[in-house]
């Protein structure tokens, strides 16, 4: 019998305890509480429940992966899922047993204890030579001070508050019985199942993980389809109801959760399909690459037809609420091909991209709206202003990026920033107050009007966007592989060079910032007549940072990458928008692991799927 | 008359005075060498010639017209090509991409033409046309860095030190092809701290010290000079 080295057991040990940690976490800001709220299949199982069985599950099939590349058989893979399904339940016990009342002064004295204990440990280990042993016992004595420290934390908050709540506001009843599938009165029954539960899908994900691939495959789309569309419950639902009939619909759905027949169905077909996929999918890729030329095109074609198709239906097999939504996204991607021509074609970091949204919107307010602020009272319609609002968003790009030619990189960053803040503050104003409003903002903006049809509902906005993405997306193609493309690559790549090869830079520089600032003016100007109102809050620096974000996620210079990107970081969390408090959170979770795991995006471009092979590192700016 | 003259030029640094009046003058046709040690001011010497770095006092006649102020892109226009130090390719474009930038200024026909003779020049090049030029050795990307900038049209080209970071024989192979380019009449204004190497292609040399032209003479004269032989030379 064969155990495991002690370099996979501590990697075990790290991995069981870093999930352990991150369901700790994500109970004490009470997010497991708040994604239970959402049900994935009815009397099933609940997001929270998912999100504390993904957590083992995933850890566990990665560990898995690692320990048999680390060549350990498969027997010791289940056992080190179970440890980390184990593992991970473990911090939230014992914060179920700090927050009962009667094991909570036990815990707390010995925990007191701890210290002491580890101390005793340390003088014994270090009877034992080697730097091994001592490092070993460096981080038990590490570990028991910082539980030491905590438990008095604990301590100091019993005495002043009286219970957990009066710190950890979101260890709670909800919380309680979230984690103790809802045993909150039999605390050790709930404490059984949480660990049973733990444990269990930590074992699942190791065992998925030595399953052969193709029955392993089907699981896993089986699996990831379910909780998917379980998880999304109401958008699928909305959709649906466009286009099934009522009855149907109630056999699927009750209210907005996926029924547990549907679910089971949904279950089987789609691991299904993810088993003939498996199994044919490689030998239909291979067949579609060894066709000629000619039929390659024609299939590539006909699909390009059928997404076009798709995109036009869009907002009827959507219905209103998916519109909105996806005009939404749309107008960030107008923005995210508008600023990728600054980031991702001429490589200067513009943080300031909000200017040019709000530059548009105001804009258009002004000189459409029917209120008391409106300068012209109707003479002039939403079409006229578009072409203005463009021009006054390049003005505007034009005019901030003269005084920041000369800067590089970091510096460059950091003056947009100020530009973006202060765009906000002139907003805010009380010299523009009789113009814009000030905080109150320009109200009554009218609906653009089509052949005499008011384009009210988002369907119909959903078509201006669309247009309005597909030219930039066309410009966007064109400048690329054009001189001005050609000048920002060398400048991207450096600034120096690019001046010998008797490129002016300050010129291609100019010119990204003013076309970049195109679209974000037009976006702006289409948001403004979607909500009717314009509000100084609308601007933020975070319209700035939303923009970046979906270009890094998506993939730098990447037109296919930004779509997705503005999917991901704009539409899914219209989705969930009941859980808007975590929102940023989630943000920086996503783009922490996407920038160890995946830092060329999504959809990356060419040119940067060269950087990584180049091994070259990716590049944000021109800086030196 | 000459080509390029400087007169008296001073640039700095902020505060720092890096040249102290460096003048010196370049005929067409010329491979002239500024030799020195670090921080000597050559480089600066390069960049203030090319546009880069503006002088705060003298003057710089290029093709008898002053060019002190004038922007470094437009210089490429008028016929002033440098390959700067370190090469500078572009590590994600490929070689024949490199190339292509470097006639970004050019409006004619010909460069398909002028393509062949820089490959004709580097039989290297044109193998790895496809490749990415970051993907290259130090010595292919320093061709290519000057295949690049031939690719301009100069009739002056400024060279920061091609040998940095060479092999040996790579050394030869750079400045054999140096040799090539000034017998295709482009006078040559090249920087070099293998002072050896470069005194053997070069017609006449300046030694800067300081910021300061220490001494000009023919490079046989140069050579042969006891102070040169043993700053820069290593020759006891």
């Amino acid at each position: 019998m064969t155990f495991m080295t002690s370099q996979a057991s501590r990697h075990v040990l790290r991995l069981g305890l870093l999930s352990g940690g991150f369901i700790l976490f994500a109970g004490v800001i009470g997010m497991i509480a708040a994604f239970h709220e959402r049900e994935v299949v009815d009397d099933f199982i609940s997001l929270g429940q998912t999100l504390l069985l993904a957590a083992p599950f995933v850890t566990s099939y990665v560990a898995a992966a690692r320990l048999s590349e680390a060549g350990q058989e498969p027997r010791m893979a289940l056992a080190g899922g179970f440890v980390i399904g184990a593992l991970t339940a473990l911090p939230t016990i014992v914060l179920l047993l700090f927050n009962s009342e009667e094991y909570r002064n036990l815990l707390y004295a010995s925990l007191r204890l701890l210290p002491f204990v580890a101390a005793s440990f340390l003088a014994w280990k270090s009877h034992a030579q080697g730097n091994e042993t001592r490092q070993v016992a460096a981080t038990w004595l590490t570990a028991a001070l910082l539980i030491g420290i905590v438990a008095f934390g604990f301590a100091l908050i019993f005495e002043v508050k009286g219970d957990l709540r009066g710190v950890l506001v979101n260890v709670d009843r909800d919380w309680v019985a979230v984690v103790t599938f809802d045993h909150r009165r039999e605390l050790w029954t709930g404490i059984g199942l949480l660990l049973a539960a733990s444990a269990g899908a930590g074992l699942a994900g190791a065992v998925m993980r030595i399953l052969p691939d193709i029955p392993r495959r089907a699981l896993l789309y089986g699996l990831g389809i379910t909780l998917l569309v379980g998880a999304f419950g109401e958008t699928v639902r909305l959709v649906l109801q466009e286009n099934v009939d009522r009855d149907t619909l109630r056999e699927i759905f009750r209210r907005d959760t996926l029924r547990q027949n549907a679910a089971a169905t949904l279950f089987i077909v789609s691991a299904l399909a993810g088993f003939l996929w498996a199994l044919f999918g490689r030998r239909a890729q291979d067949e579609f690459a060894a066709l000629d030329n000619s039929r390659r095109h024609r299939i590539r074609n006909l699909g390009m037809l059928l997404f076009a198709a798709l995109l036009l239906a869009l907002p009827w097999l959507i219905g209103r609420t998916l519109s909105d939504v996806a005009v939404t996204i749309g107008l960030f991607v107008l923005m995210g091909l508008g600023l990728n021509i600054a980031i991702g074609l001429a490589g200067l970091l513009d943080l300031g991209y909000v200017t040019n949204y709000a530059v548009g919107a105001y804009i258009l307010a002004a000189l459409t709206s029917i209120g008391p602020l409106g300068l012209f009272k109707g003479t002039f319609t939403f079409w006229m202003v578009i072409p203005i609002a463009l021009l006054a968003a390049m003005f505007a790009g034009f005019i901030f990026a003269v005084p920041v030619l000369r800067m590089r990189g970091d510096y460059l960053a950091i003056a947009t920033l100020g530009f973006g803040e202060i765009i906000g503050k002139l907003a805010l104003s009380d010299w523009l107050k009789p113009l814009i409003g000030g905080a109150q903002g320009v109200q009554n903006i009218p609906k653009p009007f089509l052949f005499a049809t008011e384009l009210k509902n988002p369907e119909q906005l959903y078509y201006i966007v669309l247009v309005a993405c597909l030219v930039t997306l066309f410009v966007s193609i064109r400048l690329n592989n054009s001189r001005a493309g050609r000048q920002w690559m060398a400048i991207r790549e450096d600034e120096d060079v690019a001046t010998a090869m008797g490129i002016d830079t300050a010129r291609a520089k100019l010119l990204a910032f003013t076309l970049s600032a195109a679209t974000g003016g037009v976006a702006g100007a289409i948001f403004a007549a979607k909500v009717g109102t314009v509000f100084p809050n609308s601007f933020t620096v975070f319209i700035s940072i939303n923009v970046l974000s979906l270009i890094i996620v998506g993939g730098i210079a990447s037109n296919p990458g930004i779509v997705v990107g503005a999917v991901v970081l704009i539409g899914m969390p219209e989705l969930l928008r009941e859980f808007s408090d975590f929102r940023f959170l989630m943000y920086g979770a996503l783009l922490i692991l996407m920038m160890i795991n995946r830092p060329q995006g999504f959809i990356p471009s060419k040119l940067v799927m060269h950087e990584v092979q180049a091994g070259v590192k990716p590049k944000l700016s021109a800086g030196d | 008359m000459a080509l390029l003259e400087v007169n008296d030029i001073h640039t700095y640094y902020g505060n720092i005075h890096a040249l102290k009046g460096v003048s010196f003058e370049v005929d067409s046709g010329e491979i002239i060498a500024l030799i020195g040690s670090n921080g000597a001011g050559k480089t600066t010497t390069l960049r203030t010639i090319s546009g880069l770095m503006a002088p705060r006092d003298g003057n710089i006649v290029y093709d008898g017209r002053d060019i002190s102020a004038t922007r470094a892109d437009l210089l490429v226009v008028r016929g002033i090509s440098m390959v700067p130090e370190g090469r500078g390719v572009f590590a994600k474009l490929t070689v024949e991409e490199n190339l292509d930038m470097g006639a970004y200024i050019r409006a004619d026909g010909d460069v398909a033409e002028d393509l062949a003779s820089a490959y004709a020049m580097f039989p290297r090049l044109q193998e790895r046309r496809k490749q990415l030029a970051g993907t290259l050795s130090g010595g292919e990307q320093q061709m290519l860095a000057i295949a690049r900038a031939l690719m301009s049209k100069p009739r002056l080209l400024l060279l920061d030190e091609p040998s940095m970071g060479l092999a040996p024989v790579l050394v030869d192979v750079v400045f054999a092809a140096i040799q090539r380019i000034a017998s295709e009449g482009v006078t040559i204004l090249l920087v070099e701290q293998n002072a050896h190497m470069a005194l053997q292609i070069a017609n006449r040399g300046y030694v800067l010290q300081s910021g300061e032209v220490a001494l000009s003479d023919t490079a046989a004269n140069l050579q042969r000079n006891e102070v040169v032989q043993k700053t820069y030379l290593g020759i006891d």
